[in-house]
């Protein structure tokens, strides 16, 4: 358990064994967990920061609908987290404000 | 007995609310009329242009009366602003018309040619080739053979036009009454009778702006409204942080960022999307601009379109007697500068109103 986050773990869970990065620090999921479950697990900090306002958000919804989830994984711009299983070597990044055109970072 | 209104207004649209805040401004006791939410609105589906070029290629006044317009659109904006508070988001820098098809970029060509010879000085417009075009847009598609392009052309994020007239006619008097569908118009010895399905009221005057909603209601008082459908479908795309450098009349970047892609036509009322003219609308773009080939669309609907025959608007006195008028086009985001300044003189039968004879549809019994 990560003290920064808002989630306990349950007794008896399997190991997170999968290795991710988020902006270049370690982000550990178990098998069977989105990206957005491991998120949730490591903070409840803010993922991503809103196009317009610049507000902070993280998942909320858990289900594909409110889109506050969105992060950059693998160099791909606005993915929903909750609806993206967590893979070993998976590189994330927070999703500050609007996506670029073409492929600028 | 007296009456509820002075003017009652049927239809709290973009034209409907833009003569509401001219009337109001000229003194008068203005009520909207407005219908329900799940009714038709084409104020609430539509693209947002401030578009001159092709427009009266064929048919002079509506082209003066378009350039009147783009051309007062600025000043509209400040006044609308100022009464309202809500930034309108009017970029009027040039817009583009993209061609991939060499004949159909002939013949836009030579209605662009028609416009000028019945404008005059007030208008200007460019042919590009796709060489042209490289130069001047280095991203734009191999597809592409030409585009047209005139300075006047502009966009406007049309929901925020709307809440800013909605605001502006509070400011200034007009009274809104939501959810208040007219089904029926009657003609009393004074005034006019103005039914539905929950209450009645009288007024002196009586003003139809109801869209696809006239076509119905216009018959009772007198008028032909020859009006119809005709859908056309759009795309939003998730907000993108670079500016896109162009505008055209198909592919516009909204000022929060996200991409609207639009442009479809089909004769149809019912207001339901297809896949099939989806995949068109995201061709099209990426023919257009390669660059958005991996943006995802993230909600897409259809809308209306409110049609004349000759596509021109309408402007139409009541034939038989005084204080009903008609008031119908499909360019209400474009034509609204005037449709808050002359025509509210011209329904006052001002001396100095513009004389909109060309409007009148009594056009369509000629042919």
């Amino acid at each position: 358990m990560n003290a920064a986050s808002h989630f306990r773990d349950a007794p008896g869970m399997a190991p997170r064994s999968i290795r991710m990065s988020l902006d270049g620090e370690t982000l550990l999921a178990r098998p069977g967990e989105t990206v957005a479950a491991a998120l949730l697990a490591q903070s409840g900090d803010a993922t991503r920061r809103t196009p317009v306002t610049g507000a902070g958000r993280t998942a909320f919804c858990m289900m594909g609908v409110c889109f506050d989830c969105l992060v950059t994984i693998d160099g791909r711009p606005n993915v929903q987290a909750c609806m993206t299983p967590a893979r070993d070597g998976m590189v994330i990044r927070r999703q500050i404000g609007a996506r670029r055109l073409g492929d600028q970072p | 007995m007296s009456a509820d209104a002075g003017t009652a207004i049927i239809g709290g649209g973009i034209v409907g609310l833009c003569l509401a805040l001219g009337l109001a401004a000229r003194g008068h006791d203005v009520l909207v009329l407005d219908g329900r939410d799940a009714d038709m609105r084409a104020s609430q589906g539509n693209f947002g242009l401030v578009w001159l070029q092709g427009k009266g290629a064929g048919y002079a006044p509506y082209g003066r009366w378009s350039l009147a317009a783009v051309q007062e659109w600025a000043g509209f904006a400040r006044r609308l602003q100022d009464l309202s508070g809500v930034d309108l988001a009017l970029r009027q820098e040039g817009g583009y018309e993209f061609f991939t098809d060499r004949a159909e970029f002939d013949a836009f060509g030579q209605d662009l040619h028609r416009q000028a010879a019945a404008l005059g000085d007030g208008f200007s417009f460019e042919l590009l080739s796709h060489g042209d075009l490289a130069q001047r847009l280095p991203g734009i598609g191999q597809k592409v053979v030409g585009a047209s392009f005139c300075p006047l052309d502009g966009h406007v994020n049309p929901l925020r036009l709307h809440v800013a007239l909605r605001r502006a006619c509070l400011a200034s008097g007009v009274r809104l009454a939501a959810d208040t569908p007219v089904t029926t118009l009657r003609a009393l010895d004074r005034g006019y009778e103005i039914a539905g399905p929950d209450r009645a009221i009288r007024a002196d005057r009586v003003v139809l702006c109801a869209g696809l909603g006239a076509a119905t209601l216009g018959p009772q008082l007198g008028f032909r409204a020859p009006i119809r459908a005709q859908r056309g479908e759009l795309l939003i795309t998730e907000r993108v942080a670079d500016p896109l450098p162009f505008l055209s009349s198909t592919i516009r970047q909204v000022d929060e960022g996200g991409l609207q892609i639009g442009g479809t036509k089909a004769e149809s009322d019912r207001d339901s999307e297809s896949t099939d003219q989806m995949a068109v609308l995201a061709r099209h773009a990426v023919a257009v601009w390669p660059q958005l080939a991996d943006i995802r669309v993230l909600r897409s609907w259809a809308a209306l379109r409110v049609m004349t025959p000759d596509g021109y608007p309408i402007y139409q006195r009541a034939p038989d007697r005084a204080g009903a008028f008609l008031v119908t086009c499909h360019s209400g985001v474009t034509l609204a500068p005037l449709h808050a300044t002359r025509l509210a003189a011209w329904i006052d039968d001002d001396p100095a109103a513009p004389d909109l004879e060309a409007f009148d549809e009594r056009r369509f019994a000629l042919s």
